[in-house]
């Protein structure tokens, strides 16, 4: 299993040994047995999410008035909501839409990420100028401030979702970018390739971006948690994926609101969720952080 | 110029539609909707200038006197969960910089990084649903201003204050332990060592106040932050705050108020960056002299 995490985020990186993938895995379990955990328990989740419509043992929508708000059984392992529907079913296909939200959103913010502050820290000057002063502009507004107002003109729904996460963290994290992009520019190799003629998209492709790339990764890995969270923040407030989706958000929100007096298990198990996943994969995060990037240990 | 928020008025603008199903044009007039777009948002920034937000769409009361009763009510939210964030973050950073790689260390460092995941609408519902189930005793939600008793505004505004507090005290609470570590490592406390100051001296006159100033930036960061968290919390105590006032207003439509929160926000946020800035003179003399 902690094989396919380092996969997942090692790939890009390293050329020292024939599998990388495996010394790095290695290093991992050895140096970071915490992060790694977490690691692991990311990828349960991950597989959850993918084969939900082969573990849940009910549609999310089979609903049965006979047996509504049960407690927790051995038929109904996390008990049933108010309108009879098997909670746990409910959970896996919304780990299903919070990993299809996170990996897509933290990729666009990635990618947005990268190309702003690629052009950011290596042409500097003016350019430089005007990407950090809109950047600042639009980091002064809260995240869900931004959001809430965002989504309230667009109209809630996974696509829109993605993009406007993807939008959000990318915009803020091309500073990350831009930092290394600046550092990484003042070596040897980049004016040699400069004085060599290089043109500026080979030196961007060939010289800056690999050598950038381990906080890129690390930048990846922690927008996941921050958007499955933000996610679960929107729909919670009735703003993110719209009924009858089921996400972890919106299972602790509105109508159900008022039945989990009756059945407190409901107000448990998306809630727990949330926190086990936005968990494990910022301890992940951290111990990849400290692994491939010296320079951001502890921040 | 940071504070246009031009292009999210035009789409905002451009998106409106009253669902009343009348005479959607002699409404549109009444409400200044039927102008163009970019003369809506000169006319806007025109009046904002004179202090003048216009008015609700729906409640037909001044935008200005909606804010003004509401300010105050997020910015008391605020406020005590920043009191609560620095009380637990501050002595627990240090502590756990004092005593780095124990076991003290490390669960103060999981518990950390566990306040960042949990997200904060989840443990307010917690704290809604368990106790009243369990022990039949529920948070009040009942505002009541503080002038009017002010036990009994805080009794209220206490709970999402400290629910606040923590989700914020996690990254505070990091910070405060890297700068530590930092701080620690530098000649001049190993001079401080040598001439026999009291370890707790050494941290506090020293170390501390050397350790704050990154400590004292980043509070200013997590202004944002702030208001972020304020809006899901209001929402779920009933605390008729700046954030559940936006929330309305976003499900109601009503333009001139969610651009009169948006103006506040920006405006909110630099002032407490300019606050942060100059802070930096009291806290740093080094600053002071240049």
């Amino acid at each position: 299993m902690s094989t396919r995490a380092a996969e997942l985020v090692s790939a890009p990186i390293s050329s020292k040994s024939s599998w990388p993938i495996i010394d790095f895995t290695r290093r991992l379990v050895r140096d970071k047995p915490l992060g790694a955990a977490g690691g692991l328990i990311f990828l349960i989740f991950l597989f959850c999410g993918i084969f939900a419509d082969i573990i849940a043992p009910y549609g999310i929508n089979d609903t049965d008035l006979h047996r509504r708000l049960e407690a927790p059984s051995l038929s109904f392992p996390l008990g049933t909501d108010h309108l009879g529907r098997d909670v746990l079913s409910r959970i896996l296909y919304g780990a299903q839409l919070s990993m299809v939200v996170a990996f897509l959103a933290a990729g666009l913010a990635t990618i947005i990420s990268i190309v702003l502050g690629l052009a950011s820290g290596y042409f500097g000057g003016k350019v430089d100028m005007i990407i950090q002063r809109m950047v600042d502009a639009w980091m002064t507004f809260p995240d869900l401030v931004l959001l809430i107002v965002v989504v309230s003109v667009v109209g809630p729904g996974v696509p829109q979702i993605i993009i406007i996460l993807g939008l959000l963290y990318g915009i803020a994290g091309s500073r990350i970018v831009r930092g290394s992009v600046v550092s990484v520019k003042e070596n040897m190799y980049t004016h040699a390739a400069q004085s060599m003629g290089g043109r500026n998209l080979y030196i961007l492709r060939r010289h800056i971006l690999p050598n950038v790339m381990p906080v890129v990764i690390v930048l990846f890995t922690t927008r996941i948690g921050a958007v499955i969270l933000a996610e679960a923040g929107l729909s919670f407030l009735g703003l993110g994926v719209p009924p009858p989706a089921p996400t972890w958000g919106s299972m602790l929100s509105g109508t159900g609101r008022t039945y989990m007096y009756l059945g407190p298990w409901l107000a448990l198990a998306p809630g727990l969720c949330l926190t086990i996943v936005v968990y494990s994969i910022n301890v992940y995060g951290d111990a990849l952080r400290d692994l491939l990037d010296p320079r951001m240990r502890g921040r | 110029m940071r504070l246009i928020p031009g292009d999210i008025i035009d789409l905002m603008l451009a998106q409106n539609d009253i669902a009343t199903g009348q005479d959607r044009a002699a409404i549109e007039a009444a409400l200044g909707l039927n102008q163009s777009l970019v003369a809506q948002y000169f006319s806007w920034i025109g009046a904002a200038l004179t202090g003048d937000l216009g008015n609700s769409l729906w409640q037909n009361v001044p935008v200005v006197d909606q804010l003004a009763a509401t300010l105050p009510i997020t910015f008391e939210l605020g406020l005590l969960a920043m009191i609560v964030a620095l009380s637990v973050a501050l002595p627990i950073g240090t502590y756990s910089a004092m005593r780095q790689d124990t076991a003290g260390d490390y669960i103060s460092r999981s518990f950390s990084l566990l306040m960042l995941a949990i997200p904060s609408f989840w443990l307010g519902t917690l704290v809604m649903v368990f106790p009243s189930v369990w022990w039949r005793w529920s948070p009040e939600l009942n505002y009541i201003p503080f002038t009017e008793d002010p036990l009994q505004n805080l009794k209220h505004m206490l709970v999402p204050a400290v629910l606040l507090g923590l989700s914020m005290s996690a990254v505070t609470m990091r910070m405060t332990r890297t700068m530590m570590l930092e701080v620690m490592r530098q000649d001049y406390i190993r001079t401080a060592r040598a001439k026999g100051l009291s370890e707790s001296l050494l941290v506090l006159r020293h170390a501390v106040r050397n350790g704050l100033i990154p400590v004292v930036t980043l509070i200013g960061l997590q202004a944002p932050l702030l208001i972020g968290g304020a809006v899901i919390l209001e929402q779920i105590f009933v605390v008729p705050g700046m954030g559940l006032l936006l929330l309305e207003a976003v499900f109601q439509r009503d333009y001139p108020v969610v651009s009169g929160v948006f103006l506040i926000v920006g405006v909110g946020v630099l002032l407490i960056n300019l606050l942060v800035d100059l802070s930096y003179g009291l806290l740093d003399p080094k600053v002071r002299h240049q």
